[in-house]
């Protein structure tokens, strides 16, 4: 059978990555440093491994209900409550997912029609554009800048608004770049969305908690005059590093809820229940741990913007997430030829930026979820590749 | 204005870590970090620099033994009197007052263990004060301050993850 004629339009429409080939490269080459890792490279905290090893041991082995258990539920909703000072009911506002990607894709199939335009804030997690492809959506880009600290600008959000536009999606702190949106950033947004009623915003908050600039989290949810328009994504994964678990949640107004559990029952019935016990014990105990962590990915990080300064590489200050999302303009490399050549001469694999999108060109994301070691040694071979480069070696 | 507790928090797992290093991580000056140390060990808040050395892998031979002690308290001195004489000894490498059923817990290492069972038979016993002692001698360290001695380093992430 050939499957070209059968599969569907859409599906082929979407490209596979737009890294393949340095991606299938990476993972053939031996004794790499990778500083290209999206998820954290600690190991889930033992009290919440604990709490699902007992799950288990309890003979929590069965469906759960769809939106999860209501304590697993009612645990999500009062730490949000106690982070966001937001209050969500745990019966009828929340939808517990396959991790934060489900609830991306649960959303475009509830809210697309075909033909209908999603404003994508780019750069971005590779999964926005795809969902809402598969959803038959129009994507429509909307770019951040360098100059901007990578901040979404309201005035350039507006200016992609047609009468066509059914959500906006962005997520802060940001994946690739290490911005983040800050309580004043976010009430210019606010500011758009009150001067547009009919559009829908969906915040991909997985970072969440690694923002190393404000304390407690900041997300539009906490305007009341539009927190009826806002779907939170959120979960577990990046911030209680527990991405193997795939646990996340869907927070929102009760008929988008119901909507996207209704998908969600007929897909996948249910999220795993033994981790769903496990994100109660994470929800209440677990944010000192993740203190320890983000201490940490904080040293981490400033050991990453001094390398690159030492390395004569232009990079705005990240302040979120675990990632820094620096400028090779000015080598005479796209950044896939950046990212490979560095790859085969220095063996240390960083991702190009265009594989979040076009305006990503030009840059590499650095990920610092990896050991302090590991990036003392990637730094110094930066810098070293680099000066090779200004030199010429590589252009002659 | 350096964070002590971080300082100290980041040198307590990585002695190692130069004073330019420090300032990177913590985003202050080299100059900072030199000053804030000096004056922790001043204060007497950093006692010293010392390196987990995992002995059973070498060739050195030793026992460590911990031994509880029992002690009626002399008069004004309380326990300190004879606990700050046995820590005269520089085989004894800790030295602690606890709750519970004894007073002293205090580890020791020697060549063998019959120079720690003489240690205590000739040095603590006769002490005035010391009522009675237990010795217990360790056969495997499975995690010392904080350590794992069988570390596990091994990263299994996918090399590329978006």
């Amino acid at each position: 059978m050939d499957y070209n004629d059968k599969i569907s339009d859409v599906v082929k429409m979407v490209p596979p990555s737009a890294i393949r080939r340095f991606f299938d490269l990476a993972n053939e080459m031996k004794e790499v440093i990778s500083l290209s890792i999206g998820e954290p490279d600690f190991v889930t905290p033992w009290s919440i491994r604990e709490a699902g090893i007992n799950s288990l041991v309890d003979g929590y082995t069965h469906y759960s209900p769809n939106a999860g258990y209501i304590e697993s539920r009612k645990a999500i909703c009062d730490y949000i409550e106690k982070r966001y000072k937001v209050k969500y009911a745990p019966n009828g506002e929340v939808l517990i997912t396959v991790g934060g990607s489900e609830g991306l894709d649960l959303v475009a199939r509830a809210l697309i029609n075909p033909g209908d335009e999603v404003i994508v804030v780019e750069p971005c997690f590779v999964a926005y554009k795809a969902t809402v492809q598969f959803a038959h959506g129009v994507p429509v880009v909307c770019e951040t800048k360098p100059e901007n600290d990578f901040k979404l600008q309201p005035e350039e959000l507006e200016a992609k608004i047609t009468d066509k536009t059914k959500y906006i999606i962005m997520g802060y702190p940001s994946n690739p770049t290490g911005a983040i949106m800050t309580r004043e950033d976010l009430e210019k947004i606010k500011d758009v969305l009150l001067r547009h009623p009919d559009i829908v915003v969906i915040s991909d908050e997985l970072y969440a908690e690694l923002n190393y600039v404000d304390e407690d989290p900041c997300s539009l949810i906490q305007f009341e005059e539009i927190k009826d328009r806002v779907i939170m994504i959120n979960g577990f994964s990046k911030s209680f590093a527990m991405t193997g678990w795939r646990l996340g949640y869907v927070l929102g107004e009760k008929s988008l809820i119901a909507a996207i559990t209704k998908i969600h029952q007929y897909c996948i019935m249910c999220s795993p229940s033994m981790g769903q016990l496990a994100i109660i014990d994470a929800s209440y105990n677990g944010l000192e741990y993740v203190k320890e962590m983000k201490d940490e990915y904080n040293h981490r990080r400033r050991v990453i913007i001094e390398g690159l300064k030492n390395a004569g590489l232009e990079c705005f200050t990240p302040s979120g997430a675990f990632y820094a999302f620096p400028s090779i303009k000015g080598l005479g490399l796209t950044s896939e030829e950046f990212c490979e050549k560095f790859l085969r001469e220095k063996h240390v694999a960083i991702v190009p930026g265009n594989a979040f999108g076009e305006c990503g060109e030009g840059h590499v994301r650095i990920s610092y979820a990896a050991s302090m070691e590991s990036i003392n040694t990637a730094m110094e071979r930066l810098a070293e590749f680099v000066k090779e480069i200004k030199e010429g070696k590589h252009n002659a | 204005m350096v964070d002590r507790m971080e300082l100290l928090k980041l040198i307590k797992n990585n002695a190692k870590l130069s004073s330019k290093e420090i300032a990177v991580m913590l985003g202050t000056t080299e100059e900072d970090i030199s000053n804030e140390l000096k004056a922790l060990s001043d204060e007497g808040i950093i006692l010293g620099y010392t390196t987990q050395i995992n002995w059973e892998k070498t060739e050195k031979e030793s026992v460590i033994g911990m031994i509880e002690v029992k002690l009626s308290p002399m008069r004004n001195k309380g326990y300190d009197h004879i606990a700050n004489l046995l820590c005269k000894y520089d085989k004894v490498t800790s030295c602690y007052l606890v709750s519970g059923d004894y007073d002293l817990m205090l580890i020791y290492e020697d060549d063998n263990l019959r120079e720690v069972a003489s240690f205590v038979s000739e040095k603590i016993a006769p002490l005035e004060g010391v009522l009675s002692t237990k010795s217990h001698f360790i056969l495997k360290k499975y995690k010392i301050d904080g350590i794992v001695s069988e570390r596990n380093d091994r990263d299994d992430r996918q090399t590329v993850i978006l």
